[in-house]
């Protein structure tokens, strides 16, 4: 199928601007359609099955491809192989199969391959809880790999969300060639919301720069100024190496000191230096705000409200949701935290997040954890319940 | 000679990665020349080759070749290999790969590359243990045989990896060995000309390791032995099982006509290009 008619089918599949009631799930797999999605590898698991199901009907219809492999270390590798081959790909899973992925995650780091991975999170560890919510993974989406990365981690909290990160994370992996996650979870994958998705040509869609240096002189991971290259793909008449290995400019193995020293720097500072542009944080009601609840995913669904029944109760409590995890928005929160005098972090999990609030915090103040780990919610009330606790 | 070395030298890397890191009279270096004669035999365009591997000594063969070269993770090339192929379909897609990457670590993969029957010429450089981290035992290792991690000998069974290959569903399995050079670049040709999963054994010696261990002598002793040994598949066909017994059939071993995966897929592809695609309305709706 050729690129145009691959526009045309992909225009006669996506309806915009009409309200579709729809799964999380469901959005990230139109999301990846919109953002140009041709490739998915994928491997079965609860929650996050539909977004394959949904992937292997569309894919085909628009000349791209599907295949269901043989265990979650293949769909990632198949994933690579697909993004290395010039079709921007993804796969979807949950827990087990994301602890199986990170192996050649970190290839993709250090290989610098754009791909996304949505992570449906589902209690934990080991086969844990498949069919409940948790957000168990958030220092592991950031930690998984052995050795020194940085990786781009969104966190969704809404259908709506799903879309728009899905795309996110597509445009982002493309930019900085490097994977992103989407860390989703059970409640948001399988909830359904009214979503009106905006008309296609509104959608700012984002392809890794192309060399335009002849083949002799390409360099694969060349140190820019801004520590992004070009990329080519197999294929296109360049015929670059990628390893693994610690490389140079041009994909080889190293050893040089120089060289190791320069890639891994690159690696850091590739995101380091585009961190305003990487982080998006919404902020609620802080202009005033003394107390702050600090939520992401399925659980900002819960603080929204209850910061809003709070303040009825004359609480000046306002909140902080970043969309962007990882790298964390150190700038952002930092400032904040030295205008309130009590956080709340409410997490599904015994407290992950929570430890890059009190790293920011140079003030003596207290900040508090809402951990549930039962499967279920934390509700608004649970949250509201916390504020007066503290603040009686 | 000096012609074959000529055809080998278009399709190196001159820059960068000589001397390679294999120990002198090693059988992958003899894989890879046969390789690449086939590779221009066929005349095939480099900028159209991908060349996929793994971790082992044998995997260090891309790094010297060029063409589109992808060196992964232990045991997986032939599920990168399968993305590769899947993005790019007019792309001949080579995974090379060693006995420890290929049937231990990435056996999963194998069958199942086998099995599904996608479009990728599989070729293994067979020499019987793990080299590259010190001669420890692999799933080849002959019953018997000492290893680093085997040093009471060898208790556990091993793998016919081409008998492996046809029973997984692979649809041409061939063996030939580095001393049967010619053979094994025509061996090898065949395999890339064709559709579906095509598979080569190689076996090769690790003087180094296996024959130091099991002290099998020298790397032109050990290649001698592969002379002795190998036993064209007319030849074979004509022995009894005892005559057969310490040897090995070289030659085309099976070959067998079925729709490869790309093919298969393509016809789903082309369905919709003529049909107009479900719409999302419609999706929501059912």
């Amino acid at each position: 199928m050729s690129e145009v008619e691959t526009q045309n089918k992909r225009k006669q599949l996506y309806k915009s601007n009409t309200p579709l009631l729809m799964q999380g799930n469901e959005a990230c797999a139109w999301g990846a359609l919109a953002a140009g999605c041709m490739f998915f590898g994928g491997y079965p698991i609860t929650p996050s099955t539909e977004i394959a199901e949904m992937l292997a009907r569309y894919l085909p219809q628009i000349g791209g491809h599907f295949i269901q492999m043989e265990d979650e270390i293949a769909s990632i590798a198949s994933v690579i192989g697909a993004s290395v081959a010039g079709a921007k790909s993804m796969t979807a899973t949950s827990g087990p199969g994301f602890s199986l992925m990170q192996e050649n995650l970190g290839y993709a780091y250090m290989a610098e391959v754009p791909c996304v991975v949505v992570n449906v999170q589902r209690g934990g560890p080991s086969t844990g809880l498949p069919t409940k919510v948790a957000q168990g993974e958030m220092m592991q989406a950031k930690w998984g790999t052995h050795g020194d990365y940085f990786p781009i981690v969104l966190v969704p909290s809404s259908v709506k969300e799903c879309f728009d990160l899905t795309i996110r994370a597509f445009n982002l992996s493309e930019k900085f060639r490097s994977p992103v996650v989407v860390l989703s979870d059970e409640v948001l994958g399988h909830m359904r919301e009214i979503v009106s998705l905006p008309p296609q040509d509104e959608l700012e869609i984002i392809t890794c720069t192309r060399p335009n240096e002849p083949p002799e002189w390409y360099r694969h991971f060349e140190i820019t100024p801004d520590y992004l290259s070009p990329m080519a793909s197999f294929g296109e008449g360049y015929r670059f190496h990628l390893t693994g290995l610690t490389h140079d400019e041009y994909g080889f193995p190293t050893s040089k000191q120089k060289e190791i020293v320069d890639k891994l720097e690159k690696l850091r500072l590739k995101t380091a230096r585009h961190i305003d542009e990487i982080a998006d944080v919404r902020l609620d009601l802080m202009d005033d705000a003394h107390i702050m609840v600090l939520a992401y995913g399925s659980t900002a669904r819960a603080a929204r409200q209850a910061i809003r029944i709070a303040r009825k109760k004359r609480f000046k409590v306002g909140m902080v949701q970043p969309l962007t995890i990882w790298p964390f928005p150190d700038d952002i929160v930092g400032r904040l935290l030295e205008k309130v005098d009590l956080v709340i972090v409410p997490e599904l999990n015994q407290g992950q997040i929570i430890g890059e609030v009190k790293r920011l915090c140079q003030r003596h103040i207290k900040i508090v954890g809402l951990n549930r780990f039962d499967g279920e919610l934390i509700t608004p009330a649970q949250i509201v319940d916390k504020i007066k606790e503290e603040r009686p | 000679m000096d012609q074959m070395s000529n055809v080998t030298h278009k399709y190196l890397r001159p820059k960068k990665s000589f001397p390679n890191v294999w120990c002198p009279g090693c059988g992958i270096g003899i894989a890879m020349g046969a390789m690449i004669r086939a590779i221009d035999g066929l005349g095939l365009d480099k900028n159209q080759v991908a060349v996929v591997s793994g971790i082992g000594c044998t995997a260090r063969i891309p790094v010297y070749l060029d063409f589109n070269t992808l060196h992964t993770t232990h045991g997986r090339p032939l599920a990168f290999a399968t993305g590769v192929k899947l993005a790019n379909p007019k792309m001949k897609v080579i995974v090379v790969s060693g006995d420890g990457d290929l049937l231990a670590i990435g056996g999963n993969h194998f069958i199942h590359a086998a099995r599904r029957n996608m479009d990728i010429t599989c070729i293994l450089v067979n020499n019987y243990i793990y080299g590259m981290t010190g001669g420890q035992y692999s799933p080849t290792t002959p019953f018997k045989k000492l290893s680093s991690t085997g040093p009471y000998g060898m208790i556990e069974q091993s793998f016919d990896p081409a008998e492996l290959a046809r029973t997984a569903g692979a649809t041409f399995v061939a063996r030939g060995t580095v001393f049967h050079a010619s053979q094994l670049s025509r061996l090898m040709s065949q395999a890339i000309n064709r559709h579906g999963f095509s598979f080569v054994e190689v076996i090769s010696n690790c003087h180094t390791q296996y024959g130091r261990l099991n002290r099998e002598g020298s790397a032109v002793k050990m290649i001698q032995w592969q002379k002795d040994h190998a036993v064209p598949v007319s030849v074979a066909a004509k022995k009894t099982p005892e005559e057969l017994e310490d040897k090995f059939i070289t030659g085309v071993l099976y070959e067998q006509e079925k729709p490869g995966y790309v093919e298969e897929y393509q016809k789903i592809i082309d369905r919709f290009s003529r049909e107009s695609t479900e719409s999302m309305v419609r999706v929501t709706e059912s």
